[in-house]
């Protein structure tokens, strides 16, 4: 056991850990922060998706010691104090870009992080980017549209609903 | 105009708020003070006996609770099967027992062995490697027709041959079926199959047992689409235990498609655990477990022949299948392959003679189960399939052959048991031409063909049945269960409701369209009304949500039951504006007299119920809350017509979806967004299945795709944006809303139009292949193409 000091959401935290125990499980069990969700053991499906230091990392892929000093933003941090939804957030709602909602989190916390690098991506880029999510409910239809019309553009044209 | 609330409306759902905030309530995000967690041992073998398990060490390791074998479950239940198949010669299924934990055999690799409960996970992962653990490996059965030899290794010693039945539909037309073939002018003949697939909701399943000893009370927090079911199954089959004294809670679930209908031994065994030591046991499945533990879907190996007569009108259909079982008979197996699936085999078409036979087998692999669409997808994919090579064989174009064999009369009683009540499948195939812009077809290929590639474009019909009922029928089919649904209106003094509903939504928006239909019969706002599902403490009665059945069955359930409660509060509005009752009418949340101006407020009347001062109480109780169960009287028949385009690269065989078009009937709409959404998922997962996924099994019974590594889910980049349309409606006539079900159409639409549209890729390309199997991966297309 050794501890490890971060900054989640804003707040200094601190906690005993092993050497063994992933970020993810630093981050859903000692935080009980649990809008972080754990969908496979191999780093293939996103939904373990939190920002290091403004970066996308798949927080199954992390020990929780190697996040030591780090700011660390979790679903719950980009929401507002009041409840208020960010843009993308908001667009994800408006668009049905969510059914299960298992997989939302770690959607959401990378597309915000796509569009912090590129404010206006097309529909093939957001396609590649997305790679590393995997969503069973909505055959993405919904979530690229969502994060196209996030991004200020005109997604009436595309079919309806 | 769009409607802004109500029936009809696309109304936000309100769910999205806490699942976009991650202050979702999964059952994983649950934990129990003091709660120990279980880590299940299971078997790296295929088939094998346990010589020799000695937990004595393990049990010294630190942290470690207790360690159970299965010696620890003798007397206690098998994980029981909820439906039973009589085979053609009125014998019924062989229903061999499914130990919660493995007693002397393994069947399967993920069986499991040893329950190694412990404080914490890490510990009881460490304890498991403690065990000493001895299986004599034996020669394992994983190809189903090795399996059906009398020679062949026994999944279980009792049953030779490895047959879990040998179902015959409708036996009484074998053989003039037979003759109808044999007389044919044309008969066209498929072999394929239908690849096994992994369900894969992205939540793996959870357990969370506990238990109060001071009122003898136990519950259990788990990831499922019934909680009823799953404590009338565990509760009364597995470990004794009176529905007054089990709590099942299922509360946000994280995808479902079938695969958490089924109830598990994990479950039993957490719940059975907490009792024996007194103390909350949860186990959270990883998703290695889950690709060993899940039940799966399909495995289906088909030959199928359609005859047509001079005329290319259909004249008979006969279908020889053998289905998996897996190595157990899981909840609902035997169900899948015969009466979800030979009683949809007349499609969308007037074919006067059908004959199914279906041979379900026992495997060394995972018990298989429903997933998304069960049975009806397999059928539709054979006939659709079977369809388009007629269509090749004939030289005539496959919308054609299709129009010219629709059923276009209702209702309509097929040769296989079901009458359709309503459809126009002329109407929903010429929206698919329009959608799909099926005319522009001739240039886009032409624009690929430029660019070196192939297209493809293939066009198929399908049918469902959804909401499965009535209970008394399907219990002479051998289901053990009812398949009604209940609901419970619950009008508060100051006019707020919740609805009490036996269907549960993880993922398809109920939290939001049920409210819809409340607010519209009720005239008051949506926000005033509230769901609440999933929890057998707080529900009375629920069959749960599957088979497309939630608004069929459940929304119908909860229309009756407002439809009392509409005629309680018109008594006692009549009372208090001193009216007849029959002239009371509701409108916009306002009870009025006809023909007067007289009227008072939803408010008014709901206060009244509770605070009954100027009531009539010599008549009515106080009180505004109903129940009912509502017991279909027939399936619900979706219907539609889907289109694919794909491109070919004939270099490397890739196929790349360029097009997908919808155009489904699924009677009248509550929530169109949510609705296009449910396509959407569907569409995806049958594009899955088509060109990607995988289940896949070597020789020895190891399974080779067993993560996201190997078992290829669909990504944002392998599909397009879809067009659909639900703009046909012609509405059941036997529910009260006129609603038919739209959770699996994608899934069971989409997989033929994408080997149609593969296929005539191909030949497009002067190869002469007229089928390939499912997933058309690059390899497999290209030694198709290839030779
Ligand atoms: S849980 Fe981290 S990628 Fe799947
Ligand atoms: S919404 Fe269910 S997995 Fe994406």
């Amino acid at each position: 056991m050794a501890k490890v000091e971060m900054t989640v959401n804003g707040k200094s935290v601190s906690g005993e850990v092993e050497g063994r125990t992933l970020l993810v499980e630093f981050i859903r069990g000692k935080l009980e922060l649990t809008g972080t969700h754990v969908g496979c053991d191999t780093s293939q499906c996103g939904a373990c998706l939190v920002h290091v230091n403004g970066q996308a990392v798949k927080s199954c892929t992390m020990f929780a010691a190697e996040a030591e000093g780090a700011e660390v933003t979790t679903i719950e941090g980009i929401t507002g104090k009041d409840g208020s939804l960010t843009a993308v957030q908001q667009a994800f709602q408006d668009y049905h870009g969510l059914q299960c909602g298992f997989c939302t989190p770690g959607m959401v916390m990378s597309a915000t992080a796509l569009l912090k690098d590129n404010p206006k991506p097309s529909e093939a880029e957001i396609r590649e980017y997305l790679k590393g999510n995997i969503c069973r409910c909505t055959g993405y239809h919904n979530i690229v549209k969502a994060i196209m019309a996030a991004s200020g553009q005109d997604v009436g044209a595309i079919a309806a609903e | 105009m769009p409607k802004d609330h109500g029936i009809g409306a696309s109304s936000k759902r309100r769910e999205d708020v806490r699942f976009l905030t991650g202050t979702g309530n999964y059952t994983d995000d649950i934990n129990a003070r003091g709660q120990a967690y279980v880590h299940f041992l299971r078997s790296d073998v295929a088939h094998g006996r346990i010589t020799n398990i000695d937990t004595t060490a393990a049990s010294e390791m630190p942290g470690v609770v207790r360690i159970f074998t299965g010696a620890d479950f003798e007397g206690i239940g098998s994980i029981p099967c909820g439906w039973q198949v009589t085979d053609r010669f009125g014998e019924v299924m062989h229903e061999p027992p499914h130990p919660v934990l493995a007693q002397g055999k393994v069947r399967h690799v993920g069986d499991p062995i040893a329950a190694i409960v412990a404080d914490t996970l890490a510990e009881a992962r460490d304890a498991a490697e403690a065990i000493e653990l001895d299986i004599e490996e034996l020669p394992a059965v994983v190809n189903m027709k090795d399996a059906l030899k009398d020679d062949a290794p026994k999944v279980h010693d009792d049953l030779p041959g490895n047959l879990c039945y040998d179902w015959g539909f409708v036996e009484e037309n074998r053989e003039a079926v037979d003759k109808a073939i044999k007389e044919a002018a044309h008969v066209t003949t498929l072999e394929l199959v239908n690849n096994r697939l992994i369900a894969n909701p992205m939540e793996p399943r959870v357990a969370l047992g506990e238990y109060n000893r001071a009122n003898d009370e136990s519950t259990l927090y788990t990831t499922s689409q019934n909680p009823h079911v799953i404590r009338l199954l565990m509760g009364a089959f597995v470990l004794g235990i009176p529905e007054h004294k089990l709590r099942v809670v299922a509360p946000d679930v994280g995808g479902g498609f079938g695969t958490k209908i089924f109830h598990y031994a994990e479950e039993a065994f957490c719940t059975f655990a907490a009792r024996q030591l007194a103390r909350p046991v949860k186990w959270t499945s990883t998703r290695s477990e889950a690709f060993m533990s899940d039940a799966h879907g399909r495995d289906h190996v088909t030959k199928i022949e359609l005859a047509l007569d001079k005329d290319n009108n259909f004249v008979a259909l006969r279908t020889d299948t053998l289905a998996n079982m897996g190595a157990y008979l899981s909840t609902f197996a035997p169900s899948v392959p015969t009466w979800l699936h030979g009683t949809l085999m007349a499609g969308n078409y007037k074919t006067p003679l059908i004959y199914v036979n279906v041979k379900a087998v026992f495997t060394n692999t995972v018990p298989v189960d429903a997933y998304r669409g069960a049975g009806r997808p397999e059928a539709t994919y054979q006939l659709e399939r079977v369809v388009d090579k007629a269509a090749r064989e004939l030289g005539v174009d496959p919308i054609a052959l299709r129009r010219q064999n629709f059923i276009t009369e209702f209702p309509y009683q097929t040769p296989v048991a079901v009458e359709y009540d309503t459809g126009d499948y002329p109407a929903t195939m010429d929206k698919l031409e329009e959608i799909a812009d099926i005319a522009g077809f001739a240039a886009r290929r032409k624009e690929s063909e430029a660019k070196g590639r192939l297209r493809g474009l293939g066009v198929n019909c399908y049918i469902e049945a959804c909401g499965i009922a009535p209970s008394n029928l399907v219990g002479q089919l051998g289901a053990r269960a009812g398949l009604y649904e209940s609901a419970t209106v619950r009008v508060n003094a100051t006019g707020s409701i919740s609805v009490m509903t036996g269907s549960h939504s993880h993922g398809q928006g109920h939290e939001t369209a049920f409210p819809q239909v409340v607010a519209e019969m009720l005239g008051i706002p949506e926000d005033q009304i509230d769901i609440v599902h999933g929890d057998t403490a707080r529900v009375p009665m629920g069959m749960g949500t599957y088979g497309s059945r939630s608004l069929a069955v459940g929304g119908s359930a909860m229309v009756r039951a407002t439809e009392k409660i509409i005629n309680k509060a018109k008594k006692i509005a009549s009372h208090l504006m001193e009216a007849s009752e029959a002239d009371i009418e509701l409108k916009d949340g306002q009870f009025t007299v006809a023909g007067t101006d007289k009227s008072v407020a939803w408010g008014d009347v709901t206060l009244a119920a509770y605070v009954p001062h100027n009531y009539p109480l010599e008549d009515i109780e106080p009180g505004l809350e109903e129940t009912a169960f509502y017991d279909p009287s027939n399936f619900t028949y979706p219907s539609g017509a889907y289109a694919c385009e794909v491109e070919l690269d004939p270099e490397t065989g890739r196929v790349t979806i360029e097009r997908f078009s919808a155009a489904d009937d699924f009677g009248n709409i509550i929530n169109p967004m949510i609705v296009s959404g449910q396509v959407h998922g569907g569409i995806a997962q049958g594009v899955g299945q088509a060109l990607m996924e995988g289940c896949v099994y070597d020789e020895n019974g190891q399974l080779l795709s067993a993560s996201y590594m190997d078992y290829a889910m669909p990504r944002a980049d392998d599909v397009p944006f879809y067009s659909v349309d639900h703009s046909c409606v012609t509405p059941c006539t036997h529910n009260p809303l006129g609603v038919k079900g739209c959770g699996e159409a994608g899934a069971i639409g989409s997989p033929p139009a994408v080997i149609n549209a593969v296929v005539d890729a191909m030949q497009s390309g002067g190869h002469d292949v007229t089928h390939i199997d499912m997933p058309a991966s690059p390899s497999r297309v290209w030694a198709a193409m290839n030779g």
